[in-house]
């Protein structure tokens, strides 16, 4: 994204010009960069002897076991790792490929953390894959909303409380319907009435768009969590059984050993949610509706005066991602636990709008962001199962801090949609 | 799929009128604006009980029945509306304010929210939007709680220094914002969201700590804290010494604002952050100052939950509290009295609520539903004003402080 044209200089590269900004700006993460290059190494360092098992097939204890020598591949992740932060430290590589170091520096990173983690141990790691995807799907979902409405200038901090009604209403209509379809349908749907009340306060009131996504979250909360206490409690039988979503295995894709049963054994809703990826990446970039989005998101005024009414597109863009957002919330009912209980999405809907900031607005940056959150939060699970030292909560502050890091420029700019947030007033 | 809008046929450029564009209007009536703004607030008051009654009668049980057989008889469903909804209310009002013990409950309940309140208030009259106050509540809360418990006083300096913790403790976590925001342009938002975030893991993992977890328990759950570091009591109530020093706080953040050079320079950032530099102002030196104090005043509420009302630090010792101070802010319109008033109703809407639940077992969440509503009410005044017409145009406090995320 920040690729500048300056470095059109090869391999030699270090005689090449660099303005003092980028300068700071590349000794910063550099300096971060070295910080975790670091600690990997010293992971590995302290890393039990014997060997780290990892689980290939989920449930599978006897046979898919992938077993490595677990000091000696953490120690060579960990050099590897020093080795790519040294190099964009100094500048070793072409700035066009440097971000592949941060890449590379990543994976040796979480593979000598891993390695560290499961020495002497067995690591479900096909387990924690699967439960990646499962974390993810939601905040996916729930981030790709967001950059929806986001490009289109209207700031949506209110995701938690369409997740919320969205997962209240797929229970309720699973239970009393017995059908999916319907049950995501009116996920989507009542997904769109909160959206729709974002867009009326936002677009047509003026009220300020992070009040109102507070405002907006509170009101699910209540409205849900009172709709729970007078009806779904006292007749869960009827009201509070949805049927969760079943597995659906795709023929051929579903057959590929370990990425298979992990990307291609899933639920509709996990199936929905790479289309959207897909489909909203598409939408954005390179139709006619995606452009006018974009374009008032950025300068509404410059959008009017060439005829595109910009209310209308951020009124359609808002309430296209209640669509997203609304199936977000199903998943976490029908798609996963089943019954509904109150505040069950846990604050989700805010890492999915961490997710879409760390993603920088983008489908597919989003999509990476909310992977890596996903991750996180599996990983912290199976470390409590194959007990490590490190506490589970520290793991789950990993998103959060990340956020917090990216949002104050240490690792790239973060630049929202220039009209993000404001609303159009035309004169 | 044409990437260039300048090639399609040029819709015809309609402006549709802004509807009732809140920010150009002054307030066009003879009335003072504070009356206004009261006005609008009670009306929003009202609509919200509307609402409120409307999801009343859609629970009870009574009403269900009586709609079995509403041919036949009409007026009982009629009268068995009327019944719940003034049944439920009736425990409302009474659980808030009838007899010195529900007010006491009521001020209780207030206290945190007008410190937490007054957290917010303060960032946004310097533009700032904190969300973050439950975030610093915890911190608070940990650190006060730490000093109680762990620590072993005489009386009064006990009580001084564990409230001072709790003031450092959320001075830092707010003030961590300011300082990013300043350096770096971080977007509050998002960094108070990410840091509530942080505080609540930081909570539950120290409470597995040894330093934090009470002996003998496998739950989650610290010592409770010294009598010497316990807010003294005020009669024979849950009301603590910690409210009057809510009131304090909200006299300090009057003073602040309104009669000091920082409060001034706070105002004049929030109220135009260019114009402040141009004028030779610091405005990240503002940002930080504003996001300290404010994160002090979410420390304090910290330290009456934990010092005052909860006394063992739980995970839940923040509650709902930092979002509630949120709405709490708003519907005080940024003003320390204001937002007293404001966590005075909602201490009583709470109170009142678990009155409501124990006797006619309207649940608790109403309340919570009657809280976003007013303030949706209040943040949208035309929509108010489309329904009580005679109301006079005011400007929405969403509108004064529009802002995106780049701002």
């Amino acid at each position: 994204m920040t690729s500048t044209a300056q470095d059109v200089v090869r391999e030699p590269a270090p005689a090449a010009i660099e303005a003092p900004a980028d300068r700071t700006r590349r000794l910063r993460v550099g300096g971060l960069m070295l910080v975790f290059a670091l600690i990997g190494l010293g992971l590995a360092i302290f890393t039990g002897g014997g060997k780290a098992t990892f689980q290939l097939v989920s449930g599978d204890l006897q046979n898919n076991l992938l077993g490595v020598p677990a000091q000696p591949v953490a120690l060579l992740l960990g050099l590897l790792g020093l080795v790519a932060a040294g190099a964009y430290v100094v500048r070793r590589v072409p700035q066009r490929y440097s971000g592949w170091l941060a890449v590379v520096l990543g994976i040796c990173f979480i593979g000598a953390f891993l390695c560290w983690a499961a020495a002497g141990k067995t690591f479900p790691l096909a387990n924690q894959f699967q439960g990646t995807l499962n974390f993810a799907t939601p905040l996916i979902l729930g981030a790709l909303a967001g950059v929806l409405c986001e490009r289109a200038g209207v700031i949506n901090i209110a995701i938690e409380g369409q997740f919320l009604v969205g997962a209240f209403t797929a229970a309720v209509v699973s239970s009393t319907t017995g059908s999916a379809t319907a049950a995501l349908i009116a996920a989507a749907v009542s997904g769109v009435l909160m959206a729709w009340l974002l867009a009326v306060f936002s677009i047509k009131y003026l009220v300020n768009q992070v009040v109102l996504g507070v405002v907006l979250v509170v009101f699910a909360s209540g409205i849900t969590g009172y709709l729970f206490d007078q009806f779904l409690q006292e007749d869960a039988e009827n009201l509070n059984t949805p049927s969760v979503l079943s597995a659906v295995k795709i023929p051929g894709l579903g057959d590929i050993p370990f990425v298979g049963p992990i990307l291609f054994n899933q639920t509709v809703l996990v199936y929905l949610t790479y289309i959207a990826v897909a489909v909203v990446t598409f939408v954005l970039f390179q139709t006619r509706w995606g452009l006018r989005v974009r374009a008032v998101g950025e300068h509404p005024k410059a959008a009017d005066t060439v005829g595109i009414r910009v209310k209308r597109v951020r009124y359609s863009a808002v309430l296209w991602a209640g669509v997203l957002a609304g199936l977000g919330g199903a998943f976490f009912t029908v798609g996963y636990a089943g019954s509904f209980s109150k505040e069950m999405t846990a604050g989700n809907g805010f890492i999915a709008l961490a997710a879409l900031i760390m993603g920088r607005w983008h489908p597919i940056g989003a999509m990476v962001a909310a992977l890596f959150f996903g991750f996180a939060t599996q990983l912290q699970s199976q470390l409590q199962i194959i007990q490590t030292p490190i506490p589970g909560e520290l793991l789950l502050m990993a998103p959060y801090l990340a956020t917090v890091i990216a949002v104050a420029g240490l690792v790239g700019r973060v630049r929202a949609p220039k009209a993000d947030g404001e609303p159009y007033v035309t004169e | 799929m044409s990437n260039d809008t300048t090639t399609e046929p040029a819709q015809e450029p309609t402006q549709e009128p802004a509807p009732a564009s809140p920010v150009k209007e002054p307030a066009a009536s003879g009335l003072p604006s504070w009356a206004v703004q009261g006005l609008v607030s009670l009306s929003a008051i009202v609509l919200a009980l509307v609402v409120g009654a409307i999801l009343i009668i859609v629970g009870d049980d009574q009403v269900k029945a009586a709609v079995g057989y509403f041919g036949a008889a009409p007026l009982d469903t009629l009268s068995a509306a009327l019944t719940a909804v003034g049944e439920a209310y009736k425990a409302l009002a009474v659980g808030a304010l009838g007899g010195m013990n529900p007010i006491a409950e009521s001020l209780t309940q207030a206290t945190p929210l007008i410190c937490g309140g007054l957290a917010v208030s303060l960032a946004f009259r310097t533009g700032l939007f904190n969300i973050g106050a439950q975030g610093q509540l915890i911190i608070g809360a940990i650190l006060a709680a730490y000093v109680g418990f762990a620590w072993h006083l005489p009386p009064v300096l006990h009580l001084v220094l564990a409230i001072v913790a709790g003031l450092i403790g959320g001075a830092i976590w707010g003030g961590v914002v300011g300082l990013l925001k300043a350096r770096t342009g971080a977007h509050e938002v998002i960094v108070t969201i990410m840091l509530n975030y942080v505080a609540i893991y930081l909570l539950q993992w120290l409470l597995t700590t040894t330093a934090f977890k009470r002996p003998g328990r496998e739950d989650p759950i610290s010592p409770i804290v010294d009598a010497n570091a316990q807010y003294p009591q005020m009669g024979d109530t849950r009301l603590h010494v910690g409210f009057l020093l809510a009131l304090l706080a909200a006299v300090f953040v009057w003073w602040l604002l309104n009669r000091s050079t920082i409060g001034f320079e706070l105002r004049a950032v929030g109220a135009n952050a260019d114009a402040s530099r141009t004028a030779g102002m610091s405005v990240g030196r503002a940002y930080l100052i504003a996001m300290v104090v404010a994160g002090a005043l979410a420390g304090l509420a910290g330290t009456q939950q934990v010092l005052g009302t909860d006394l063992p630090l739980t995970d839940g010792v923040a509650a709902s509290i930092g979002f509630d101070a949120i709405t709490v802010a708003l519907l005080g319109r940024g003003t320390p009295l204001g937002t007293v008033l404001a966590g005075l109703l909602f201490g009583a809407l709470n109170a009142g609520g678990l009155q409501m639940q124990l006797q006619t077992q309207t649940p608790l969440t109403l309340t919570t539903v009657l809280q976003a509503v007013i303030v949706l009410f209040v943040a949208a005044p035309a929509l108010v004003r489309s329904v009580f017409r005679f109301l006079p145009k005011e400007r929405g406090i969403g509108a004064v402080l529009a802002k995106g995320w780049n701002g």
